[in-house]
């Protein structure tokens, strides 16, 4: 590593990189930022920012005729996932745990198979498991959508935690009991606390996967039973059917990606973390 | 404080190959017990064995005369210091320090607690540090700390695994000093394990080397030093370490690529049966440079001439090397020790730690002189040191043992005239 000895060029080149790349992420998310402000005269202005700032989108999706189909589904799609992601960091602790800790017959079979399981695309999935879910009556159930999640977090949970624990230093669970402790002690105040940072991380990842889901949405709901956020998008009409309903899906959109936004602040530095640094030498 | 045995102790790992094989060892109330030896000797499954972290295959282990073969590590009441600390990251060094007594809240309320962390910072000053994380700490500061989570509580023994190997040679040299001071002020049991010999020779009350899992002599410093059991105890202790020539045995007369010499008497005694080809060993500092020395002083040992390869002055000494031309039968003997001693295949030379005032340069022909009662013997076979003198190395252990129970004795009544004070 040169670090420390860039050229000013270089240096130059790096900031044109961070901020172009930055352009090309955030353009979209202030696109839909402006669309949900703009009035729906204003929708079709040919600008990119609203002539006058309204909140009638807004006011359209959580008080107007959007409402009974974007609560419902907000409540939905909140609970979905947070369930789906509850099960699947309590499979993938166990599962990581036992990969990166035990020494069993089959332990790469298990972690391939994970991996294997997540190149099936999902649109081949979605029909067989319409048919099967309208069988056994899962079909617009919140666990319909609950265990098809599970198989899109399970893999990517079980490979970070995995790669998170084969990192902790297991000596320290040995110094513990040198120091007296029972091994579920040992456990509890030693180990907990190391691992806690990658679980948190695993489990914001697999929200996310969740929360974005739009397929399994769309096709095995159909009433605001169980319909997540994003299919419950793209049912929104406008206020006569010769207009688009972009607003009001901006808007929604804008207030899905809060809470997104709120997790990834909350726990940054969880995410982030440098926890396990001077365990054992530098 | 406590008594520890090993009797007959085995490691067997699954595929039946014996890391520790057959080792016995009786640790006294009180003694700084060293395990040392090259990589892969097992010292480390040893001491891993005593604490609990590894099962152990054949043997018995007694702590105080009570046997803990199948006791957990937390009932064994033995504290260590890890190779690489072990610190716990997510704990200040106060908490850290304080740990195993938090296990134990039966026992320690939060004022002895506090009392007792507080002494231990101070023993090993880290008072300022008390409040920061692991983390933030240099490797000495992370390394006390570790002792300081050994000693906050009354364990029955100390154990450390190599606790020096990851700081630099400066910080390595004061912190053996401190864990010696450490061990006699608190007259603890102590077992510690390292590679280096010089951590063996200055720490130990007592040494225990090791080689392939079998112990190969266990005996003060001292008696190591000058009466080594084997071939590998002898290339082992001692730094630079001894040099090893093949020799013929007639008559009486030992002849080396550099010379004839003649051993005496009572030293030849373990001879007689010997076969014609042996190893000599003689160590470096065992050579004089003969043109400095009169007449009557020459006259009462030997004198051997070579050239001199390479020398190095070092202040206090000049090392100079003088290669030689092995004979094929002992040259495999020598190959193999190297090989247990962790060594690079150097081509053979005699090395000689001569007095700073010797005028040897590279390429001189130089006079070594040497005492022969200094020159040891060894069978290229068995590796038997032929030379060992029982009476001197029985007498060396009682001497070496009295003086330590009084370093004890004096360090401890000091010790209690600081705690009345």
């Amino acid at each position: 590593m040169n670090s420390g000895k860039k050229t000013p060029l270089a240096t130059f080149g790096w900031i044109a990189a961070f901020i172009l790349i930055g352009l090309w992420a955030l353009f979209p998310v202030v696109w839909t930022l402006s669309l949900s402000l703009k009035s729906s005269a204003d929708i079709s202005n040919r600008q990119f920012w609203p002539t006058q700032i309204s909140w009638e989108n807004y006011d359209l999706i959580i008080n107007g005729a959007a409402r009974d189909l974007f609560l419902p589904a907000l409540r939905n799609s909140i609970a979905i996932c947070l369930i789906a992601t509850l099960i699947a960091v309590i499979l993938s602790t166990l599962a990581a745990y036992a990969i990166a800790r035990l020494e069993f017959p089959g332990k790469r079979f298990v972690l391939y198979m994970s991996l294997a399981v997540t190149v099936f695309p999902v649109i081949s999935l979605v029909t067989p498991l319409f048919n099967l879910w309208s069988v056994v009556g899962l079909y617009d159930t919140w666990l319909g959508l609950i265990i098809p999640y599970l198989s899109l977090t399970l893999p990517i949970s079980i490979w970070t935690l995995t790669s998170f624990f084969q990192q902790i230093p297991w000596e320290l669970e040995q110094a513990a009991q040198v120091d007296g402790a029972k091994s579920f002690q040992a456990f509890r105040k030693v180990i907990v606390p190391l691992a806690a940072p990658g679980v948190f991380t695993t489990a914001i990842i697999a929200f996310f996967i969740a929360w974005n889901d739009f397929l399994y949405g769309i096709s095995l709901t159909s009433t605001s039973a169980a319909r997540p956020v994003p299919a419950a998008l793209s049912f929104f009409t406008g206020a006569s059917q010769f207009e688009e309903p972009a607003g009001a899906i901006a808007a929604a959109a804008i207030v899905v990606t809060i809470p997104v936004i709120i997790i990834v602040l909350v726990f940054q530095r969880q995410i982030v973390s440098g926890l396990t640094s001077g365990a054992v030498k530098g | 404080m406590a008594e520890i045995d090993l009797k007959n102790i085995v490691k067997r790992y699954g595929d039946g190959f014996p890391a520790v094989n057959d080792v016995s060892l009786s640790i006294d109330n009180g003694e700084f017990v060293i395990l040392v030896g090259p990589s892969g000797s097992g010292k480390s499954t040893l001491l891993r064995m005593i604490v609990g972290l590894e099962d152990i295959t054949e043997g018995e282990l007694f702590i105080d005369g009570k046997r803990v073969n199948d006791l957990p590590p937390r009932d064994r009441d033995l504290s260590m210091v890890f190779q690489n600390y072990a610190l716990y990251p997510h704990l200040t060094v106060y908490e850290n320090i304080a740990f195993p007594l938090r296990l134990n809240k039966e026992h320690y309320d939060e004022n002895e607690v506090s009392a007792r962390v507080e002494r231990a910072a101070k023993m090993l000053e880290l008072g300022e540090h008390l409040q920061r994380k692991p983390a933030n700490l240099s490797g000495g500061q992370r390394q006390r700390v570790a002792m300081g989570r050994a000693i906050v509580r009354d364990a029955k023994a100390f154990l450390f695994d190599e606790p020096l190997s990851n700081l630099d040679a400066k910080l390595r040299g004061q912190m053996r000093t401190e864990i010696a001071r450490m061990q006699r002020q608190l007259g603890v049991t102590t077992v510690y394990v390292t590679h280096d010999q010089t951590e063996a020779m200055t720490l130990g009350d007592k040494v225990a080397v090791l080689k392939r899992g079998a112990l190969q002599q266990y005996a003060s410093p001292q008696e190591l030093y000058r009466e080594p059991l084997n071939l590998f105890v002898a290339g082992f202790i001692g730094s630079p370490s001894m040099n090893f020539l093949p020799v013929e045995y007639t008559d009486g007369r030992l002849s080396s690529p550099f010379g004839d010499f003649e051993l005496p008497g009572k030293r030849a005694k373990g001879l007689t049966d010997a076969p014609q080809l042996l190893i000599a060993g003689i160590r470096p500092e065992a050579f004089r440079d003969a043109t400095l020395m009169d007449a009557d002083e020459r006259d009462r040992g030997a004198v051997i001439t070579a050239k001199v390869d390479v020398t190095e002055w070092l202040g206090n000494e000049i090392y100079a090397y003088l290669p030689f031309e092995p004979k094929p039968e002992v040259q495999e003997a020598l190959d193999e020790l190297d090989r247990d001693l962790d060594g690079e295949g150097m081509r053979p030379q005699v090395v000689a730690a001569l007095e700073p005032s010797s005028q040897v340069r590279e390429g001189d022909d130089v006079e070594l002189w040497f005492d022969p009662a200094d020159v040891m013997v060894f069978n290229p076979e068995t590796g038997e040191n032929l030379t060992r003198d029982e009476d001197r190395a029985r007498e060396i252990g009682q001497r070496v043992e009295e003086q330590r129970k009084r370093a004890l004795e004096r360090a401890q009544s000091e010790e209690g005239s600081i705690v009345s004070n």
